[in-house]
């Protein structure tokens, strides 16, 4: 027996109780929302000795099965130890009336690059169809242009078809959708936010002309009144977060890339969070108030405008300001 | 050669994880797709077979509210949020990274990554699964010195190997054991031992005779006695 394994022997001897123990523990540790006081603070005082440990097993007898038992458990311990404490709800709150604000203040410029793009291409595809109305086979399929040329909205009878709960499911899933294609194109370098942007401008800007020519287009602002500001305001900061996720890969600055374009995704998706939670209750108003003929254009008017005053309240920061005042004072 | 991410820590050792290649992420999409497919199937037909009395297809104007939202949203749910609603539920892991034995975990501190995280890695499925396939996704995990697809870079996410520690082979090792060969070499009797059978009689007495030669230790002719040796030498 050389000196180096009785050494190594006693090492074991001495610590293979603490080794198992530690193993057993973690899964108390690991699982569930919180774990004994005792249990937390026994872990505390045998990560730096596993530590140790699997430092002198990986010198040791680096491609043991004891080293790659004690990574193991030096592993799970540092993953349980570090776990941050679960705040989700205050992390939501802190969405709505900070986080999302700073972020939308930050994109202030890309969401009004975005908004031009979108009004501008909404002129353009108003211009194209007034200017040459065949082009409405671009942007309406053929039943709708029938319907339209004898003077019905393809919305007129929508609840015939579905009920509001399943079409409000159903339009702020697609809602939804659209948001996150034109966010995560925006990762070729923004050019596939760009394109998604455009199309729903010219689409939009088309069908608005071409409903105009048959002098309906004030049924489909009537239509779209209650629902349409945030709607459309949520696409185009989808627009603007898909913009800066191109700009951060284009021009990263003093970070590499994956760090501009991780900084540009986190701070962006603050931002899409609050947004895509206002594009459900959009969707709801597009269900329910939007088709329902009892309401007046005033109604939808007063609807639309008020939901979307409430979206720029949270999206400027004035809610967060109001809670927390609110809070001070108490 | 097997990647790995060190991750410092304040003992000054850092945690070393081994990065799971597009094989193991493939294998844990294939059980998770599998999972995903089934249970949305089953839930689909379960729902049409108690709804409608049979499994037939509703026409249109049958498929009222209470079908679209028992049967058919539930099966969607189940198909398209498998993913972000069991990664945040299990931090970091589905049933199918369980059985590859692979787990996500942020790259910045080894740790479980936070619900944003997970949510911002499902929403990039979107370009991973471009044109088909995830033909993007697989190709970025080829080319990443991470082996990380897009999602994945956006999060400051990878998916790394961890099997749970087992105490099995510690159990069966005693200090007398390490003592007299020393740690590694304990431990390869002992491993040798615990796989004698699934070996051929050939190679399990070449490599009992090296280990044997190693420990000074001559061996005997016969397969039983081969192996009572090797049981007496880690006893």
């Amino acid at each position: 027996m050389s000196g180096g394994n009785i050494a190594g022997a006693k090492w074991f001897e001495q610590r293979v109780a603490e080794w198992r123990s530690a193993g057993a523990r973690l899964r108390g540790l690991e699982h569930g929302k919180s774990a004994p006081a005792a249990n937390v603070l026994e872990a505390v005082r045998a990560y730096p000795e596993i530590a140790r440990d699997l430092a002198l097993a990986r010198r040791e007898a680096p491609n043991a099965a004891l080293t790659k038992y004690l990574e193991g458990v030096y592993r799970e311990l540092h993953r349980s130890l570090f776990r941050p404490p679960a705040a989700f709800w205050r992390g939501v709150l802190r969405l709505f009336t900070h986080d999302a604000a700073a972020a939308a203040r930050e994109l202030r410029w890309q969401i009004g690059v975005v908004v031009s793009l979108f009004a501008v291409c909404i002129g353009a595809g108003a211009w194209l169809v007034s200017e040459y109305p065949e082009l409405a086979s671009l942007f309406a399929s053929e039943k709708m242009i029938d319907g339209v040329q004898r003077g019905e909205l393809w919305t007129d009878n929508l609840l015939n078809v579905f009920p509001s709960s399943l079409l409000s499911v159903q339009i702020f899933t697609n809602n939804i959708v659209v948001s996150l294609f034109a966010l995560s194109l925006g990762v070729l370098y923004g050019l596939g936010t760009f394109y998604i942007i455009a199309m729903n401008g010219l689409s939009i800007g088309g069908i608005f002309a071409f409903t105009a020519q048959h002098g309906i287009a004030g049924r489909l602002f009537q239509f779209t009144a209650a629902h349409g500001f945030v709607e459309l305001s949520v696409i185009c900061i989808a627009g603007a977060v898909g913009m800066s996720l191109g700009e951060a890969l284009a021009r990263p600055g003093e970070l590499t890339r994956a760090a501009a374009f991780q900084r540009s995704v986190a701070r962006g998706f603050r931002l899409m969070v609050v947004c895509l939670t206002f594009l459900v209750g959009a969707g709801v108003l597009e269900g329910f108030v939007s088709p329902n003929g009892r309401f007046t254009l005033g109604a939808r008017l007063a609807i639309g405008l008020g939901y979307f005053a409430f979206f720029l309240l949270v999206l400027s920061g004035a809610l967060g300001r109001f809670t927390r005042a609110r809070a001070a004072r108490a | 050669m097997e990647s790995i991410v060190r991750i410092p820590s304040v003992t000054g050792v850092d945690v070393e994880l081994k990065i799971a290649g597009p094989g193991g992420r493939s294998y844990a999409f294939v059980i998770d797709w599998h999972i995903r497919f089934l249970a949305a199937v089953a839930w689909f037909l379960g729902g049409t077979l108690a709804y409608a009395g049979g499994l037939r297809m509703l026409p249109g104007d049958q498929i009222g509210a209470g079908y679209a939202f028992i049967v058919i949203v539930p099966s969607m749910i189940i198909y398209f949020l498998y993913h972000p609603v069991l990664e945040v539920l299990l931090r970091g892991q589905t049933p199918g990274k369980r059985m590859a034995g692979v787990r996500l975990v942020a790259l910045a501190d080894g740790g479980a990554p936070g619900i944003g995280a997970l949510l911002v890695r499902n929403v990039f499925r979107i370009v991973d699964c471009l044109p088909s396939l995830y033909a993007i996704g697989l190709i970025t995990t080829m080319v990443t010195k991470n082996a990380v697809r897009i999602g994945d870079i956006a999060a400051g996410t990878v998916l790394v190997y961890d099997e749970p520690p087992s105490s099995q082979l510690l159990d069966r090792l005693s200090g007398s054991a390490v003592a007299r060969l020393g740690l590694e070499q304990a431990q390869l009797v002992r491993e040798l031992l615990d796989r004698w059978q699934q070996l051929g009689p050939d190679a399990r007495r070449k490599l009992a005779t090296d280990l044997l030669a190693r420990a000074s230790v001559a061996a005997p002719g016969d397969d039983s006695a081969l192996r009572a040796k090797l049981e007496e030498l880690v006893a």
